[in-house]
């Protein structure tokens, strides 16, 4: 076999991996958003549009559009601000670096739906550690606790803060890669112009890892925006629909409801959503380059 | 301008090592170019960075302008220092490069244009102003790097290697405009290298470092003619300086003070030869006592202005050791491989140094048999 059919065929099985595992699905759910398929209906009519504009006249659509945008770059702004401010913590010498380094990698280790269940417990209505605590401190009263889960603007901050606490430690190691990049040299020059810390930090340390912020906001977002798992957890959406994102509306109606035109619709609706803001992300990463 | 001086200083890294730097006591002079010179671990780096705030002494004070300056952080240090990557700001341009120190220092923003245009100006890098620090040669970086260093009229320049990155002939030049320079401007300026040649072309005066201790502190005239110890007597000089170890002393001369005997009887009586050796700096007339060695040539390295001798020397008691001699081109005998060959080296050249502490000692009297 000449080396040529052998490279080919090494990586056949990856390239059968790509395609079954998501082109397939990727294809169908683009025919199904076209068509007018239910569970347990026979045969396929397109309908071309049709499908989108029912989804856009919906005000649960709207709504969930809403949620996720305000989910996504809620989530983005604490992850950004946690994360620099870990990694230039973490990239400084100290007793138990490594163990530190360590647990704020775990988040994302464990699986997600195993966090996310941990954290319905501790935002509970009635169980949560948490009222606990500020019931202990005599903060807020028994009977009047915070329902964590259970009011829209509460729940949205606390499938926010679990999203963030999911995805920090990602966001963490790609920054901490970053500024690890940067040579010894540079801040020791800023400090002898005169640079205290703040200065250096927000005119040298942070502008020249600028491009590799944007990678972790990049993947951040398009985690974030796909990512059903915490809000299908912890809320299923509720109350009223004022956590539904698009993925877990899409799983909603597609699956639980049967609607599967419908729910393909919607998740389709993410891609061009997604490819734009990689598109202008990587334009911005690419122009700030570092030398 | 300020004066820089050190007392004791001393740098352990690590806690049972030996240090990097030992008990090191020097002080430089008002406007003076003063050289620190050594190997690569001879602390030279780490003695420089601890001047300017980078790194804390474990033990011993800095001093620079008559106070105490250890536990300022380095920007209360009134210094400038140039790294040998020169460490420009990637993401800022020439002019935000050089106007950063200003900004960091809260000088007035209408004084940034004319107080860059001046700094700029003095290094001829006026056009460079809006590019990147990317989109600049090596030199061209290495000059916004000393405009950087001298936009806030520091008392005290500190360069890192700053010639180390430069392509050999881009370093001769570069290294004459920044002797100029500091001329010009007047700055106490402490400047490391390891390179031999900077150090003996641009310093009033050299420090030769060696495992964290100060060898000797000198003009260059002075470590290379006057070394202190037998370290400082091979580090200088190129090839370095023969040696040959007796039992109570060990003797040394520079390989361009060993010549051959044969030519010199010549030159007596020709004048023309005579006359080119006085323009390669060697006045026969001067040499007055010889001692007169027989040298056996083992290969010859040719370099243009001169020929490298390898061999080792024949009889006396130091039979068979390996010495080198060095000769202008304009001396054009032949010397074959393994021929033998009658050398001499005045005795006024000859150093002495001490076999058990290595230093430098009186002349005395010395059995070559």
């Amino acid at each position: 076999m000449s080396s040529r059919k052998l490279g080919a065929a090494m990586f056949l099985p990856a390239i059968l991996y790509v395609l079954a595992v998501i082109g397939v699905p990727f294809t169908l759910a683009f025919i199904y958003s076209v068509g007018d398929v239910k569970i347990a209906s026979v045969g396929y009519h397109f309908v071309g549009l049709e499908n989108f504009r029912s989804v856009l006249r919906s005000p649960t659509f709207r709504r969930s559009l809403f949620d996720s945008v305000v989910f996504t770059v809620g989530t983005q702004i604490i992850v950004l601000v946690g994360s620099t401010i870990l990694a230039l913590a973490l990239k400084e010498k100290f007793r138990g670096r490594g163990l530190v380094r360590f647990l704020i990698l775990l988040p994302w280790v464990a699986p997600v739906s195993l966090g996310a269940i941990g954290w319905k417990w501790i935002l509970d209505s009635l169980y949560s550690v948490i009222n606990w605590v500020l019931i202990a401190m005599h903060l807020v009263r028994p009977y009047d606790a915070p329902m964590w889960l259970g009011e829209p603007v509460l729940a949205m901050m606390s499938v926010i803060g679990v999203e963030s606490w999911r995805l920090l430690p990602f966001s963490t190691v790609i920054l901490l890669a970053g500024l690890t990049a940067i040579p010894r040299d540079i801040p020791e020059a800023a400090a002898v112009d005169g640079a205290g810390f703040w200065r250096t930090m927000f005119q040298i340390t942070i502008p020249m890892i600028l491009p590799i912020i944007n990678v972790a906001v990049l993947f951040g977002v398009i985690f974030t925006f796909t990512d059903m798992t915490v809000v299908y957890i912890l809320t299923r959406g509720g109350p009223y629909d004022t956590t539904q994102v698009l993925p877990s509306l899409a799983f909603f109606t597609g699956v639980l409801g049967g609607d599967l035109a419908e729910g393909a619709a919607i998740s389709i609706f993410l891609v061009p959503l997604l490819v734009a803001v990689a598109y202008l992300m990587l334009r911005v990463a690419h122009r700030s380059e570092v030398t | 301008m300020a004066i820089v001086e050190t007392r004791n200083l001393t740098k352990v890294f690590k806690e049972g090592q030996p240090g990097a730097v030992n008990n090191v006591n020097l002080q430089t002079r008002e406007g003076e170019f003063l050289v620190f010179l050594g190997p690569s671990g001879s602390g030279k780096t780490t003695l420089l960075r601890m001047i300017a705030g980078l790194e804390h002494p474990t033990a011993g004070e800095i001093l620079i302008g008559g106070a105490v300056v250890n536990h300022l952080p380095p920007r209360e240090r009134r210094i400038a220092m140039v790294f040998q990557s020169y460490a420009l700001y990637p993401h800022l341009t020439v002019f935000e490069n050089i106007a950063f120190p200003l900004k960091a220092q809260k000088v007035k923003k209408q004084l940034h244009r004319q107080k860059v245009d001046w700094a700029a100006s003095l290094l001829g890098i006026g056009k460079l102003l809006e590019r990147k620090p990317r989109e600049l040669s090596g030199g061209e970086r290495q000059r916004v790097a000393l405009a950087r260093a001298i936009v806030r009229e520091p008392s005290v320049f500190l360069l890192d290697e700053p010639l180390s990155n430069l392509d050999a002939k881009l370093r001769a030049s570069a290294r004459e405009e920044l002797e100029q320079f500091q001329k010009r401007i007047g700055t106490t300026t402490i400047y490391v290298t390891h390179d031999q040649v900077e150090a003996m072309a641009m310093g009033d005066r050299v420090v030769v470092l060696h495992q964290g201790i100060v060898r000797q502190i000198g003009t260059p005239q002075e470590v290379y003619d006057e070394p202190a110890d037998t370290f400082v007597a091979t580090f200088l000089g190129s090839p370095p300086m023969n040696l040959l170890e007796a039992e109570d002393v060990i003797v040394g001369f520079r390989p361009e003070r060993f010549l051959p005997s044969e030519l010199l009887a010549r030159a007596s009586s020709s004048e023309e030869i005579a006359s080119k050796l006085r323009a390669e700096h060697m006045l026969l007339a001067d040499l007055g006592k010889r001692v007169a060695l027989s040298f056996r040539v083992d290969y010859v390295e040719y370099l243009g202005a001169e020929r490298v001798l390898y061999g080792t020397l024949v009889g006396t008691r130091f039979a068979e050791k390996p010495v080198v001699s060095r000769i202008p081109s304009s001396i054009v005998e032949k010397f074959e491989q393994n021929s033998v060959h009658d050398f001499i080296v005045p005795e006024s050249e000859l150093k002495f140094f001490d076999r058990a502490t290595e230093k430098r000692i009186e002349p005395k009297v010395f059995r070559w048999q």
